[in-house]
């Protein structure tokens, strides 16, 4: 009800809410590039605080999985040890195979877009090493229909909406054709209708370019909505491993969802009334 | 000049462009009054002499070649003191930015150097180089020397981190690094620097061409002193006041037009 009246007093930026039209695949973009992902036995700290002790999880090429957890249990750690951002203290990350800067890419809460750069300078930013090549623009430009906003590429970051910003760091992130995306709560910022748009622009990025994602999430709804798996961190290890089997394209608020958003929430909930006590 | 004022002004108290010609309403009525009491003999002359006397006065020295060579000089001493004053500050805020043993070894000496006001040097200044044009460059680019460095250090170091990870996570080298990312989040604020140092440019040239030098306008206005040629006085006083507006609307242009990615500029 609240978000209901929220959205009738903001007015709608109709370009946030991205066109359902399926775009033709782009050329380079192949299924069965995704890369698998695991993890053996990882620990990390920072002090003597110890945030993750010990992750085992093996996540399957193409594989869509969505992360939730209280805040503070790591979960931006583990994204941030996945992408190399952090150093690893114990155990270890692999993807089956070698892997280049550009194969792995992640994507934050805020847009981190340069704002002193047009929109597609900005995508081009993702390009890594081959944004110097004469077909920069063009890939630069192919990433930004695929986000719906290729009438946006001569435009400053300043003057786009936040749902658009976002949208303007989910092309960059995918300009260079990553086999792994991992997003840090992309959508944490939106609001409810801009959120909607985006998971469905989400599902169906991943659905045509064929990465294997990873989606740190808040929202136990967002996870079930979206992800193939969800699994659930607590006390820095994984303590629940949820398939979620239902066929895509789902419909969101029926009845299968509901019984396992509510199963998910009772045990984070748990997990908070036990760490109370 | 305080900090904020030099800051891009927002977006909703920018005035549009038709209406740039109220701003010279105040100053022209001035003018006219000021005339006015001058003709009326309500100011005598020696006190303060009309605006046509000055305008007389800056015609005859005009014809004469005398106004164009001293404006000549001190606009020469202004550029290349603030150049190299300017130039020396940006490499030392760069390097103090960028690298932690820079910072480290040369900070603290800076800090400790800025606080001796560059003016009082002056005497000693004499004394080391006369009134030769060594003693005005050297003073000009002390005294512009610490607001560039104090900026770009300052506009370096609060570079949002996020965007320098991003970067970085982005296979950025270290030059492109700098080149795409550090130094266009520090050039809102090395500008602040730039107009700062603007004003203790022309600040210091006046004081030091006043007390040691045989050209420019300071010295042409301490000549008129002797001679009691009041209008040549305020003529350039005047003419000073033009210069360091003059540097200002540069210094703004090229904000302009660099910052133009920045919200406060951005025209619709
Ligand atoms: N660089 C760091 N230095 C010290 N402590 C850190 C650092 N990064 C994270 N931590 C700590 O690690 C713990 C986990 O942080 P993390 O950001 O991974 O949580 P999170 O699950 O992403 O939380 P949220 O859902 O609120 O984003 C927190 O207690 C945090 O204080
Ligand atoms: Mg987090």
């Amino acid at each position: 009800m609240l978000a209901t009246l929220q959205l009738l007093a903001e007015p709608v930026d109709r370009t946030d809410v991205a066109e359902e039209t399926p775009l033709p695949h782009r050329a380079d973009a192949g299924r069965g590039r995704s890369l698998p992902l695991i993890i053996r036995g990882l620990r990390k700290s920072f002090g003597d605080h110890e945030v993750l002790r010990g992750i085992d999880v093996h996540v399957p090429a193409g594989q869509f999985v969505a992360i939730v957890g209280r805040s503070g249990c790591g979960k931006s750690t583990l994204l941030r040890l996945i992408a190399g951002l952090e150093k690893i203290d114990a155990g270890s990350i692999s993807f089956g195979e070698e892997t280049r800067l550009e194969d792995v890419r992640v994507m934050f809460q805020e847009p981190r877009l340069l704002p002193w750069a047009r929109v597609l300078s900005n995508v081009e930013v993702g390009l890594g090493r081959s944004r110097n090549l004469p077909d920069a623009d063009a890939r630069a430009e192919a990433a930004l229909s695929e986000v719906g906003l290729a009438d946006k590429r001569n435009q400053w970051p300043a003057v786009l909406s936040g749902g658009q910003k976002q949208r303007v760091a989910l092309a960059r992130a995918l300009v260079s054709n990553p086999r792994i995306l991992a997003f840090d709560e992309p959508l944490g910022a939106l609001d409810a209708l801009t959120r909607i748009s985006m998971q469905r622009l989400l599902e169906r990025v991943w659905r045509d370019e064929g990465f294997t994602a990873i989606l740190v999430t808040h929202d136990v709804s967002e996870a079930v909505a979206l992800a193939d798996r969800v699994l659930v961190i607590e006390d820095g290890r994984i303590s629940q491993d949820i398939e979620v089997d239902v066929p895509r394209p789902r419909q969101r608020g029926s009845a299968d969802f509901a019984a396992l958003e509510g199963s998910i929430l009772r045990h984070l909930l748990g997990a908070d009334e036990r760490g109370d006590s | 000049m305080s900090l904020i004022e030099s800051l891009p002004r927002p977006r909703s108290v920018r005035l549009p462009r038709a209406d740039g010609l109220i701003q010279w309403v105040v100053p022209l009525f001035m003018i006219a009054i000021w005339q006015l009491a001058c003709v009326t003999g309500l100011v005598p002359a020696r006190v303060l002499p009309a605006p046509s006397d000055v305008l007389l006065a800056a015609w005859k020295l005009l014809i004469s070649g005398e106004l164009v060579r001293n404006i000549c000089v001190s606009f020469w001493r202004a550029s290349s003191g603030f150049l190299i004053g300017g130039g020396i500050g940006f490499a030392f805020g760069l390097a103090n930015g960028l690298s932690q043993l820079s910072s480290n070894l040369t900070d603290t000496t800076l800090q400790m150097v800025r606080n001796v006001p560059h003016l009082a040097l002056i005497p000693l200044v004499i004394l080391w180089f006369g009134i030769d044009e060594s003693a005005k460059l050297f003073l000009v680019a002390l005294g512009v020397f610490f607001p560039i460095y104090l900026n770009t250090l300052h506009g370096i170091r609060t570079v949002d981190p996020q965007l320098i990870e991003m970067g970085r996570i982005y296979g950025m080298s270290d030059g492109e690094l700098f080149r795409r990312v550090i130094l266009p989040g520090a050039l809102p604020s090395i500008f602040v620097g730039i107009r700062f140092a603007l004003g203790i440019m022309w600040l210091t040239l006046i004081v030091a061409e006043t007390i040691a030098a045989s050209s420019g306008l300071g010295y042409m206005a301490m000549q008129a002193r002797e001679f009691m040629l009041i209008d040549i006085v305020v003529l350039s006083i005047l003419i000073y006041a033009l210069l360091g507006k003059l540097a200002d609307s540069a210094s703004r242009v090229l904000e302009r037009l660099t910052l133009a990615w920045h919200p406060a500029f951005q025209q619709h």
